[in-house]
């Protein structure tokens, strides 16, 4: 997928099969999937978290843009690079 | 020392017992029988054990799995305690009743073997007739539930002109992934390494079709693509290092780092009929005998990948060079490393076709090699 195929009206969801874990061991946040396990961080959760397949895209940016007070722009170019990085990986959809 | 990291996977081969005779299983040449295994308790136990000590993905394996009666209750019981429960398969055995008790269960992934992408000979390499069409049966049940499948394809001399089309199989089939992995020569493949081992030339061809099905399908089937070891110039990290993030439970309970771990003679391996899995992970032997790199010796030990293929593959080094702590004859750096060639050469030049199937009884008598 290229980013433009990724617009602020697609709802992404996390494909059946990868959900998102705390994990009390290594106390941390992972993404699990077939065979691979992301570590996540706090802001790769939060986005993840809002990828329900009902909120759009802008929407999720704008929530998070408000919530760590942080310039829209940058949290747009983070939030796409997670997302189109998990879709090529056959864990997202949109 | 570094404290040790907790383990990520399990991979537990809940019996031997398969309907299938690939001639290149991973199972050992003398399989313990049904009366051997262990007790859905005490696979229970292990489990709840698991989760406790970080491990994130079960995989439920065998032999077949679906040849224990108490799969759908196991399964059960793993994803309760919060692991990640995948299915290996061959799909034969499976019903379609079953795979509903078992996704209603919560299992999130089924990896379904392929033999071939043409069934006159996929049917034949598993010694099983009407083995296909059942996977493809399996394969449409999966896809129907909109839960990830993966397609895992072993490449030998048999199915390599092949190997490209298998993937295209994949795709066809639904699956968001394929594991194709050229054979790695131990277990029942060492033992048929004549009747499997390609030539050089067959090897770079598939490797290649193969990989430019990447660009082709990216964004539709992720591709994992194991080596040709023989053709390599380093080695793999076998199981991404010794005792580093996986291990193995045996039908029998036995702790392992590797499916030939057993091959290694005076290593001392723990059973979780005994002790804690977290011991048997942590303080056995055998685990602790190839952690790490500090066991090496040159040319491992002053290489600067040594932290990227540990060493390549103990069982290798053992069968080819006839010490486990030597380097992984594999590698281009070592000594010994004129002796693949030569393997390669002679074994891919003999006819194949005459294998031998993979069986439980008289396996004995076949472990010369
Ligand atoms: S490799 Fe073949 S014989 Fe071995 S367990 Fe798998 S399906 Fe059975
Ligand atoms: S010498 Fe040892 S560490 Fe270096 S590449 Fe070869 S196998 Fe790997």
């Amino acid at each position: 997928m290229s980013e433009d195929d990724l617009t602020g009206e697609s709802r992404p969801y996390l494909l059946r099969g990868v959900r998102l874990k705390h994990d009390q061991v290594r106390k941390c946040w992972v993404l699990l999937a077939p065979e691979r396990f992301l570590r996540l961080n706090g802001i790769s959760v939060d986005i993840l978290q809002r990828c329900d397949g009902g909120a759009p895209l802008a929407r999720i940016v704008d929530d998070l843009a408000e919530k760590y007070q942080a310039d829209r722009a940058v949290v747009e170019r983070d939030v796409r690079a997670l997302l189109v990085g998990l879709y090529d990986k056959r864990m997202l959809g949109l | 020392m570094k404290p040790l990291p907790p383990p990520t996977g399990m991979l537990a081969e809940l019996t031997y017992r398969c309907p299938l005779s690939c001639p290149y299983c991973s199972n050992p040449l003398e399989m313990a029988g049904r009366d051997a295994e262990m007790s859905t308790q005490e696979w229970k136990r292990i489990f709840s054990q698991a989760a406790e000590i970080g491990v994130l993905h079960a995989h439920l394996s065998g032999g077949e799995p679906a040849s224990r009666r108490d799969l759908l209750e196991l399964t059960a019981h793993a994803a309760q305690v919060g692991l990640y429960t995948n299915l290996i398969t061959s799909g034969v055995g499976l019903t379609k009743k079953l795979f509903d008790d078992l996704v209603a269960a919560g299992l999130d992934h089924v990896q379904l073997s392929i033999q071939d992408a043409e069934p006159e000979s996929a049917d034949a390499i598993g010694g099983y007739r009407g083995g296909f069409a059942k996977k493809l049966e399996v394969a449409q049940w999966v896809a129907e539930t909109g839960m990830p499948l993966t397609v895992n394809a072993v490449i030998h001399r048999l199915n390599i002109s092949r190997a490209a089309e298998m993937v295209d199989f994949a795709v066809r089939l639904g699956a968001r992934r394929i594991e194709i992995a050229h054979t790695q020569y131990y277990g029942w493949a060492l033992r048929n390494r004549a009747h499997l081992m390609p030539t050089r030339a067959q090897s770079e061809k598939a490797y290649a079709e193969v990989e430019a099905r990447r660009a082709l399908y990216k964004g539709r089937i992720v591709i994992d693509h194991v080596a040709p070891d023989y053709h390599a110039k380093y080695p793999k990290a076998c199981m991404s290092g010794w005792g580093r993030l996986t291990f193995n439970v045996t039908p029998t309970g036995k702790v392992l780092p590797c499916h030939a771990a057993e091959t290694i003679p005076n290593l001392e391996f723990w059973n979780t009929r005994e002790k804690s899995l977290a011991d048997c992970w942590s303080d056995s032997p055998g685990f602790n005998a190839f952690r790490g790199t500090e066991w090496m010796k040159e040319p491992c030990r002053s290489c600067e990948r040594k932290n990227e293929d540990f060493g390549g593959c103990r069982c290798q080094a053992l069968a080819l060079a006839g010490d486990a702590a030597a380097t992984d004859p594999i590698c281009s750096k070592s000594p010994l490393h004129h002796l693949i060639g030569e393997i390669a050469a002679r074994d891919s030049s003999e006819k194949g076709g005459d294998f031998t199937p993979r069986r439980m009884a008289a396996a004995k008598a076949l472990t010369d090699v």
